[in-house]
């Protein structure tokens, strides 16, 4: 047994749990001190994660976690979108009086739920760790808990996510009653010996597995908790929704149809198609309908989700690493549009009205700027990362011969552009309703620029994609 | 058919119906009897698929405990059924088109050969079930072990976070010792006050 292997798991939950003890001990007064700690912890995290970068697989616990390049690549990733999800939400959290140090560690559990996820080798794993993200996040969406809307939020999400992982179990219980194992190398074992596309019984197992990712995922039709649960939930909340947890499905996406289900890919890659355009037609038509900023951007994650189910539709490592790409620099992308709306929000309320967005380049003309940015990156407008992403996806589509797919998916996208224009128009010609300045602290717009530079660098750079190709190959 | 068999389908029928009354008693209280009486049955099924361990635990944490705390909240709260059944009938058709596809799909499916296996070989009668889960819940399965340990630890924190709430400062609460100590002058006082004449009389 090599637990060396995980490391940084074990010291993110030792540090976890000190945290949570910490906190027991601590007056209100000195309540940073938990934030402290728990960016102290996941920065060490990251440093450990960083150190075990490997060429090759490896494999612990019997089985049940896998060490590789991609795994690597993703938790690094998650772990430095949480770190930045937590210096966005300080302000937010102080303001609305719910600055505790539960949100810390719940938060800290939930990103060790995603690292199990990113490395796990079983079916039993991939399910324990999205267990634990599921229940930290139904906690995490309720913890403005005197709030109503929270509330019912919250009770939405926990129901349909517990109908979905009864879902994604049942998938997942007939695939080990016809494969005999729960390890994904075993089971890509057996999928090669049939012929996926004559065996009822494995075509009734994926359903169920694909019905259970895409409700994680939020694609169409699985889609209607999305929008509710994003409105109702507290923004830094929204922001943690909208960015990690879809780097760490994507992995579970990757392990258990590309790593277990390879060789079953005609199954799968005709019941994604429907969802991917479903998706892709309802989040953008459905977006330009929507007054409420936090409603349209839930929408348009549900379009950009069904872009990254576009790249597992290609089967070659190229769409696999053009959709890592995407949900990586997706989840960038929505970080820092949240951000600006925890920018924009004041005791009195959050600002989640399109409304509240008219006038910003006179009332703060950086922050206005960088919502512009990030605006134009989801709607896909070179050079910026938004661009690129899609670019890699179609490439990968259309070498795999789904070119009517990739006209449904530029057309859907020009749909989309008219809904992030809408707000960039507002934004910069519209007068302002409310003139109250905005400040903020030095580490959040510090934070925020840098965030603006990655969405710009990203796309001009091609090291990201690199890595992701890299990761992608090595690890199938 | 054999003593087995008649047993196995005594339990089968007792689990459906008591699963069945579930949900369509009126009564709450019944319902959580019939869903003690659920789990009494797949517990006795569990043990005669050679898993005695499962089946006890079953009716010792699921039965002993988490049923009763069950109880104690359904008599505690005061649930209006009818509210929950508003709309039933709305719904009903759909639900049931819904329910009939997904069963008549499942039941084709687990028709299928595939699923048409031999019945394993009896294990020998010294065979310990609950042995066998010790000897790999923390050797071969530890990880998946912890992992459960961290989720239970989350929901006690999420429950805590979202339930407890600080009491205020001045809470009344009881003080036994100056309850033993009271003198009849504390609590009752005499006064004395002219007799007054009722109004309209």
């Amino acid at each position: 047994m090599s637990f060396s292997l995980a490391t940084p798991e074990i010291f993110l939950l030792s540090a976890t749990c000190f945290i949570l003890l910490l906190d027991v001990f601590l007056k209100d007064k000195f309540r940073s001190i938990g934030y402290w700690a728990s960016l102290l912890a996941l920065g060490v995290t990251l440093v450990l994660t960083y150190q075990s970068w490997t060429e090759a697989k490896a494999l612990a616990f019997n089985g049940m976690f896998v060490h590789d390049t991609l795994s690597v690549v993703l938790k690094m990733a998650v772990l430095s979108i949480v770190t930045a999800i937590f210096v966005y939400s300080k302000p937010y959290l102080i303001d609305r009086k719910i600055f505790k140090g539960e949100f810390y560690s719940i938060s800290l559990f939930a990103t060790l739920g995603m690292m199990v996820m990113i490395s796990a080798n079983t079916l039993l794993m991939l399910y324990m760790g999205l267990e634990l993200l599921s229940l930290s996040m139904y906690a995490l969406v309720a913890f403005n808990r005197d709030n109503g809307r929270c509330t019912e939020a919250a009770m939405k999400y926990f129901v349909l996510g517990a109908i979905a992982s009864g879902m994604l179990l049942y998938g997942m219980s007939l695939l080990y009653g016809l494969s005999g194992s729960i390890e994904l190398s075993s089971i890509a074992e057996y999928v090669a010996n049939q012929k996926i596309m004559s065996s009822v019984a494995l075509l009734f197992a994926l359903t169920f597995i694909i019905v259970g990712l895409g409700f994680k995922f939020g694609v169409a039709p699985f889609h209607m908790w999305v929008p509710d649960v994003y409105q109702g939930a507290p923004t830094p909340v929204t922001m943690m929704l909208a960015s990690a947890p879809k780097i760490a499905v994507f992995a579970m996406t990757m392990r258990l149809l590309v790593g277990g289900m390879e060789f079953g890919s005609e199954g799968w890659q005709q019941m994604l198609i429907p969802l991917i355009v479903m998706s892709m037609v309802i989040g953008n038509i459905a977006a330009i309908a929507q007054t409420n900023l936090k409603r349209m951007l839930a929408y348009s994650t549900i379009s950009h989700m069904g872009f990254v189910l576009l790249g597992f539709v290609s089967a070659s490592e190229g769409g696999y690493s053009a959709a890592m790409y995407y949900a990586i620099t997706y989840a960038i992308t929505a970080l820092g549009g949240f951000a600006i709306l925890i920018a924009l929000s004041h005791e009195d309320g959050d600002a989640e009205e399109l409304d509240d967005l008219r006038g910003l380049s006179r009332r703060h003309p950086w922050y206005a700027f960088m919502m512009m940015l990030f605006l134009f990156s989801m709607a896909g407008v070179p050079p910026l990362v938004g661009f690129f992403a899609k670019l890699y996806i179609l490439q990968a589509v259309v070498s795999a011969g789904f070119v009517w797919l990739a006209v449904i998916a530029v057309l859907m996208s020009v749909v989309g552009a008219f809904y992030y224009l809408r707000a960039i128009k507002l934004m910069y010609f519209d007068k302002p309703i409310d003139e109250r300045s905005i400040s903020m602290s030095i580490s959040f717009n510090a934070l925020l620029s840098v965030n603006g530079l990655l969405v710009v660098a990203l796309g001009l750079t091609p090291s990201l994609m690199a890595l992701c190709l890299i990761a992608i190959k090595q690890s199938i | 058919m054999g003593f087995e068999q008649i047993i196995f389908y005594l339990f089968a029928t007792a689990l459906i119906m008591s699963a069945v009354s579930v949900v369509t008693v009126r009564n709450p209280v019944l319902a959580a009897l019939f869903l003690i009486a659920a789990f009494f049955s797949s517990s006795a099924i569990w043990i005669m698929l050679e898993a005695e361990f499962l089946g006890v635990v079953l009716v010792l944490v699921y039965v002993g405990a988490v049923m009763v705390l069950f109880l104690f909240v359904i008599m505690m709260l005061d649930i209006n059924t009818d509210l929950l059944r508003e709309g039933f009938m709305r719904y009903l058709p759909i639900g049931l088109l819904i329910a009939v596809v997904i069963a008549a799909e499942m039941i084709l499916v687990m028709m299928s050969k595939v699923f048409d296996k031999p019945i394993p070989a009896p294990l020998p009668a010294n065979h310990s079930n609950t042995e066998a889960l010790g000897e790999v819940l923390y050797t071969q399965y530890v990880y998946p072990f912890e992992i459960a340990a961290v989720i239970l630890l989350v929901a006690i924190v999420a429950a805590i976070v979202l339930a407890h709430r600080k009491r205020p400062i001045n809470t009344k609460s009881q003080k036994p010792g100056e309850q033993v100590r009271v003198k009849s002058s504390d609590r009752l006082r005499i006064i004395k006050m002219d007799a007054e004449k009722r109004a309209g009389s």
